[in-house]
């Protein structure tokens, strides 16, 4: 959803993310939410910035989200609060489910499907029923792709339905069931949430459903960062389902992004598993042998994503050129193909592991020395390249591993035995180029450059482009097979400026296609073609520049209720997803107050505040012929037009790679055993357990008894890098700390402001002890939880200096898209040294009338 | 135009981007690196290097955070105040009244501006300023504020502070508009029942009200704000009255030893 449409929610649920300190120039219309009469409601294990600001703060322990927003489920199920007519037209929950499908309350915490010897599910059983040909997990396939690693099923047609949602097999009741012992006993029980802290949230929030009302949910990496992270955003979309709030203004689920331009790096991606535009990266199996057989597993007969053909022929055509013909599958067998993990965690493991797969590593914009999970295992690591690349603003840890590292203070690496050559470039910083920022909302602003970079500083354009120009020399002096692909790779970007800096115009313009025989720029993805025809480096961002002189990121003049020319949102500038939702199945507004987009009768055409999510003149009324394929296959009440069957999921029949619901499991390291199942911790979730990676007990190591959380705070940026080296942000928290309740702090007999060692089995670090009410010990399984908050911040360079508080992490794996678990690990906490060591130092600051 | 800024603390979220636009923009030099524990303050008060201060307020009352979801802004017993401090600016300045050399004046907005050039460094200003504003900077000797942005409002624009702020939490302009926003939003802040906020804008003592207006939860010294400032000029009229009557006295004295010793 859009930022701005936060305004316009009658509730705004906010979990999983302090707001109000890691996005605060966003967190502008949640105040004016509020200001208009919205509840806030937040739900942290901290009271923060962001609960500060809130109408309700409920805390609960870090790690069991999937309780507390699966007993709302409930609420909702079992009250009977659901937003009904949006449930039965817009949801799979009428479906009817395989009969052989078990639940996690049939099996105790394992979903039908699990296969022990693989630690791995087949979800065949989850499909819908007598619905498709058996689907299948592949190895190495990651989730990011449109259907999450090439698992979705084809639904080539409408399962069987009960709009009366009282098929016992049906999705609701299913749901219903599934959900029926997150109630708020349980909420307490294994939360630490009581019941009236339960009550509140429920009743603000729920209240902001039906065709009156909606209400928004904004989570960031405190859902993400878990074992059962994706599970945890699929809870959320399911009672933003149930209550009708996706595709409404005010209603959705807001994913914030933790930089600048995060959003743009999954689009264009960075990701191992996925290629422009969320299309699947082929892996050596079935889909990889040609085009067609990667055609034939990805594009849906049914929905948007039959035109996959048209994306991927268009995204060859953009790489390579003239040399891509129909003849050579469009250089499909150029592109590297999946053959294992290779994900961030993938490759740090074998490096550490020394397997000689890997001689080199860049680092750009990036600071894993500090800010990976297990840092102290990324550090060594680094010690194992033969050469290691680092371009930032300033020389930052990751550069200097060799020489000032905790290892090599603490003798345990010797510079003299690393053998890394290390190569440090500086970077050019945002004001020192042109170019363009995806932010939060999938909204592309152009930035411009307002001076040369100093020095040697280059963009990163001007170096991977200057990089590429000199390796494809290279190559075309060396025409072996392997070479190939880089041969015919074009890369012929115009080069501006004093240092020949690749035009970024021209880069978008890729982006954005055009059409090959006359190289004009195209309006947008409807415009692309799969024979050839037509080039774009990504279907979603085409349309962003449609003519040589229009460039629409670079637009500043917003108009209506979303900013309509202000920047460009992908795609095709909408602003709200799916917003056919905001309409009846008849195409009428739900309401007056809430309308967004409807059907103009007399024009016969989708119109509103917003562009349609849905084909401008697709009646509501459509009824598919037979035989349509793509979109045409979906009817005119089907707002869902990504899906097969264009309707949202609450239930997903494959490809989340631990089940078709959500279920509570304990964090890997936990302080109590799972409540509802004797399945302690998420069973496809990947460890990764070994000597330097190692775990405490659970539940409830004896050594480890206190709850572990790592956070950012609003005057740094991630692992500090460009902010310790700024004075004017470094004084404003200028040493590593943790935060404690005064009761943890009487425990272990700590006072305000005194050094305290905080010890996971990875490592320890010291850090001042902030003592404040503002954390506090809740009740679970019948004893007192302590939660240890970390900032993590600070490394061994920059103005401020501190431990590294990610060497307390492990690497492990959440199944689907293989996202670390830093929230809700285990930890110790104790007194460094004779409590008369430390005075408390507002005695330091008020003696001396602070230091001026 | 008379300008002035409203900070309204009930919108604050705390981020600090004043301090930081205001450093930024003034080229503020650090004023060094120091935990203090107090909550996440560690720029402590306004002062020669710092000029936008924002004052964190746990008003735990003593006892954890209640779990019951009643904690946070609606709370009256559990909450987390943050509020954005700034020069005064006052109508009767007690720094520029004390300044010797002229090198504080009041500009044409009404701000009061200390002109770097002229400061001798006397002092004078520091312990005439009831709100513990203006500093000297011990490195350089002279005395240093906030400039209200002069160079900014020159040229049209608002503070660096003011244009920083996300959530409009400091809103900059017209100085009767400003009362007059800060008024309607007390009734509004009221009307949703919260009702422990008030305006700072100490009219009614001798600084005659200030350029710096604030909407504030709880007592003005929560947030380092006398309820009752004074400019150390009132006491002018008492130390002189008394001077000149000790004067008198004196020369009462003397004469009347002349006169006794003649008798």
């Amino acid at each position: 959803m859009a930022l701005q449409d936060l305004a316009n929610a009658d509730a705004i649920l906010i979990m999983g993310s302090s707001m109000a300190e890691n996005h605060p120039v966003g967190f502008r219309w949640v105040i004016k939410a509020r200001e208009r009469g919205a509840t806030v409601i937040h739900v942290d294990p901290r009271f923060n910035r962001t609960s500060a600001m809130a109408d309700v703060w409920a805390p609960l322990r870090a790690g069991t989200d999937i309780v507390f927003l699966g007993a709302l489920v409930n609420h909702v199920l079992t009250h009977g609060l659901e937003f009904r007519q949006f449930v039965v037209a817009y949801t799979n929950a009428p479906a009817i489910i395989n009969d052989d499908f078990k639940d996690t309350e049939d099996l105790d915490g394992l979903f039908s499907g699990w296969d022990p010897e693989q630690r791995q599910y087949s979800p065949d059983s989850w499909a819908y029923k007598s619905s498709d040909p058996k689907v299948g997990h592949e190895d190495g396939h990651g989730g990011h792709a449109k259907d999450r690693g090439g698992e979705a099923s084809p639904m080539a047609h409408d399962p069987p339905r009960d709009p009366t949602l009282q098929d016992p097999r049906c999705v609701f009741q299913i749901l219903k069931r599934h959900f029926a012992r997150y109630t708020p006993a349980m909420v307490q029980e294994v939360c630490g949430v009581p019941p009236e802290a339960f009550q509140r949230v429920a009743d603000a929030y729920i209240r902001a459903s039906g065709p009156e009302r909606t209400g928004a949910i904004c989570y960031a990496v405190g859902w993400t960062q878990h074992s059962t992270g994706v599970q945890t955003i699929r809870t959320a979309a399911i009672l933003q389902l149930l209550l009708g709030n996706i595709g409404r203004p005010g209603g959705g689920i807001l994913a914030l992004r933790g930089h600048a331009s995060i959003q743009g790096s999954t689009d264009i991606p960075t990701l191992y598993d996925v290629l422009p535009g969320y299309l699947p990266m082929p892996t050596f199996a079935g889909d990889g042998t040609s085009l067609d057989s990667y055609i034939a597993k990805h594009r849906l007969p049914r929905g948007w994503w039959g035109n996959l053909d048209r994306y991927i022929v268009s995204l060859l055509k953009a790489w390579y050129g003239d040399a891509a013909t129909a003849a050579n599958d469009y250089g499909f067998d150029w592109l590297p193909r999946i053959s294992g993990d290779h994900s961030h965690f993938g490759y740090w493991l074998e490096m550490a592991d020394a397997t000689g797969t890997i001689d080199g590593l860049f680092v750009m914009g990036q600071n894993p020395a500090v800010g990976a999970p297990n840092a102290r295992l990324a550090r060594r690591a680094l010690a194992n390249l033969k050469w290691l690349v680092v371009r930032d603003l300033v020389e930052l840890e990751t550069a200097t591993f060799w020489l000032d590292s905790p290892e090599i203070a603490r003798g345990e690496m010797r510079t003299e035995d690393i053998a890394t050559e290390v190569f440090f470039f500086p970077a050019a910083a945002h004001t020192e180029k042109d170019g363009c920022f995806t932010n939060t909302q999938r909204l592309l602003q152009w930035h411009e450059r307002a001076v040369e970079p100093p020095g040697d500083a280059r963009s990163e354009a001007w170096f991977m482009y200057h990089l590429g120009r000199r390796l494809k020399a290279r190559a075309a002096a060396d025409q072996r097979p392997a070479n190939a692909g880089l041969n015919a790779l074009t890369w012929n970007y115009r080069t501006i400026g004093p240092h020949a800096e690749p035009d970024a115009n021209d880069i978008l313009q890729e982006i954005n296609g055009r059409r090959v025989a006359d190289r004009s720029l195209l309006p947008g993805f409807h415009a692309l073609e799969s024979d050839g025809s037509t080039s774009c480096g990504c279907w979603i961002y085409s349309g962003v520049y449609p003519s040589p002189d229009r460039n629409r990121a670079r637009e500043r003049k917003g108009q209506g209720r979303y900013g309509q020319g202000w920047g460009f949102a992908w795609p095709a500038d909408r602003r709200i997803l799916y917003n056919r939702a905001s309409a009846r199945p008849d195409g009428t507004p739900w309401s007056d107050r809430k309308k967004l987009v409807w059907w103009d009768r007399a024009n016969r055409e989708w119109v509103g505040h917003d562009t349609p999510d849905f084909g401008k003149r697709k009646a509501p009324d459509y009824v598919p012929p037979s035989g349509a394929t793509g979109d045409e296959a979906l009817r005119g009440d089907a707002p869902f037009i990504m899906h097969a069957d264009g309707m949202g999921w609450i239930w997903v029949p494959s490809g989340v790679k631990d089940g078709p619901l959500p279920t509570h499991y304990e964090p890997l390291e936990s302080v109590i055993p799972n409540q509802l199942y004797s399945q302690q911790s998420n069973p496809v979730a990947d460890r990764k357990e070994r000597p330097d990676n190692p775990y405490a007990g659970s539940p409830l190591d004896p050594r480890y008894p206190h709850v572990l959380m790592t956070y950012r705070l609003t005057e740094h940026h991630t692992s500090g890098a460009m902010s310790r080296t700024l004075s004017h942000l470094a004084e404003l928290q200028p040493e590593f700390f943790c935060e404690i309740s005064p009761e943890l702090a009487s425990n272990i007999g700590a006072a305000n402001g005194q050094h305290v060692t905080i010890s996971t089995p990875r490592g320890s670090v010291v850090a001042r002890a902030l003592v404040t009410a503002r954390m506090r010990p809740l009740r679970v399984h019948g004893r007192a939880v302590h939660q240890v908050g970390l900032p993590y911040h600070w490394g061994y360079r920059g103005l401020v200096r501190g431990d590294v508080a990610n060497d307390l992490l492990a690497i492990s794996e959440e199944p689907t898209v293989r996202i670390f678990e830093s929230k809700g690990l285990v930890c110790r906490i104790e007194v460094r040294g004779p409590r008369s060591e430390v005075r408390d130092p507002r005695a330091e600051v008020r003696g001396s009338e602070v230091r001026r | 135009m008379i300008t002035a800024f409203l900070t309204d603390s009930t919108l604050c979220i705390g981020c600090k981007a004043c301090e930081v636009a205001c450093k930024e923009w003034n080229q503020v030099p650090s004023d060094g690196y120091h935990f203090t524990g107090f909550s996440y303050d560690n720029t402590v008060a306004l002062g020669h290097s710092t000029w936008r201060h924002v004052k964190f307020v746990e008003r735990t009352a003593g006892v954890a955070a209640p779990i019951d979801g009643t904690a946070g802004y609606r709370s009256n017993t559990f909450r987390w105040d943050f509020s954005s401090d700034v020069c005064k600016h006052c109508s009767n300045a007690g720094c520029l009244e004390a300044c010797p050399t002229g090198s504080i004046v009041r500009t044409e907005f009404g701000g009061v501006y200390v002109q770097p050039d002229i400061c001798n460094g006397c002092g004078y200003c520091v312990v005439s300023c009831p709100f513990g504003v203006i500093d000297r900077r011990p490195e350089d000797g002279r005395a240093f504020k906030c400039t209200f942005c002069y160079d900014r409002q020159k040229a049209g624009l608002a503070p660096a502070c003011a244009a920083a702020c996300p959530t409009q939490s400091i809103q900059f302009g017209e100085i009767g508009e400003l009362r007059a926003k800060a008024a309607a939003r007390i009734a509004q802040l009221r009307e949703r029942g919260i009702d422990d906020a008030s305006i700072y804008d100490p009219q009614h003592t001798s600084v005659g009200g200030t350029h710096a207006i604030f909407v504030l939860r709880g007592r003005p010294e929560d947030y380092n704000l006398p309820s009752n400032p004074e400019v150390p000029t009132v006491h002018l009229r008492d130390g002189w009255s008394s001077a000149a009557v000790a004067a008198g006295l004196m020369l009462l004295g003397t004469a009347a030893a002349f006169f006794m010793q003649r008798e």
